[in-house]
């Protein structure tokens, strides 16, 4: 598709999309949200700019080495965070206790909580992307 | 002819069976249902003790059930691995040159 008007709009929208995404990702754990919603709102606006400029230029931009690093990290670290447990001497995936937890209501509260939904934020917006650009793009018989 | 009648009756016979069934669940909104125990109040009495986090759902999801939540993450890799291995040889195709569809 080649669309002045649409490949503008997406140009304008695509931060606020990003920031909004990355906005539910974060304070998943003090307001609605998490993250596979957050998640998904970032991989909307790559599909988005997938869907104004081409695919070609959309895995450009998400290319599948950094597909393959991600998706391997995040579920690397949610098994890592889990082990952390363990050699603390408590049970898999044990949180409060382990982790710091400063005050209810704060950004860096509730021990792995957040850096557990970041990493499910990521890989969640990485699988959209990837599976997106693939199906999309491939070759017609 | 008969197998489409023999069908229609099955179909018939299997609705028939399902309203009956769901006619015996529980109403809907009261408190005295099985899914009103102790379970959920637990949750919403000591979030804050347990996890200190003010939303429940995502204390549920990363905290309660974490464990649950890695097999998901591991589904959604699962997932992506079988698509670049499938799709990932056609991936050149579309970069640069103008889409048809």
């Amino acid at each position: 598709m080649d669309d002045l008007v649409l490949q503008t709009i997406t140009r304008i929208l695509m931060p606020f999309i990003q920031v909004y995404g990355i906005f539910v990702i974060v304070n998943g754990h003090l307001s609605p949200g998490g993250g596979f919603a957050g998640g998904t709102i970032l991989g909307a606006s790559v599909i988005l700019y997938a869907l104004t400029f081409n695919v070609g230029a959309a895995e450009d931009l998400y290319p599948d080495d950094l597909a393959e690093a991600v998706e391997s990290s995040s579920v690397l670290i949610f098994v890592l965070v889990g082990l952390f447990a363990i050699l603390m001497g408590a049970n898999f995936l044990t949180n409060i206790g382990i982790f710091p937890s400063p005050e209810t209501g704060t950004l860096f509260t509730g021990g792995f909580v957040m850096p557990l939904t970041l990493a499910i934020g990521v890989k969640v917006a990485s699988t959209v992307i990837t599976l997106f650009t693939h199906l999309f793009g491939e070759k017609k018989p | 002819m008969l197998r489409q009648i023999a069908a229609t009756i099955l179909i018939l016979l299997l609705g028939t069976v399902l309203l009956y069934m769901t006619s015996e669940m529980p109403r809907f909104g009261d408190p005295g249902n099985p899914s009103n125990n102790e379970l959920s109040a637990r949750y919403t009495d000591e979030v804050i003790e347990d996890v200190n986090v003010p939303n429940i759902v995502t204390a549920i999801i990363t905290d309660y059930r974490a464990y649950d939540t890695l097999g998901e993450a591991t589904v959604l890799f699962a997932g992506i691995v079988a698509v670049l291995t499938v799709l990932a040889a056609h991936s050149d195709v579309g970069r640069g040159t103008k889409k048809d569809g």
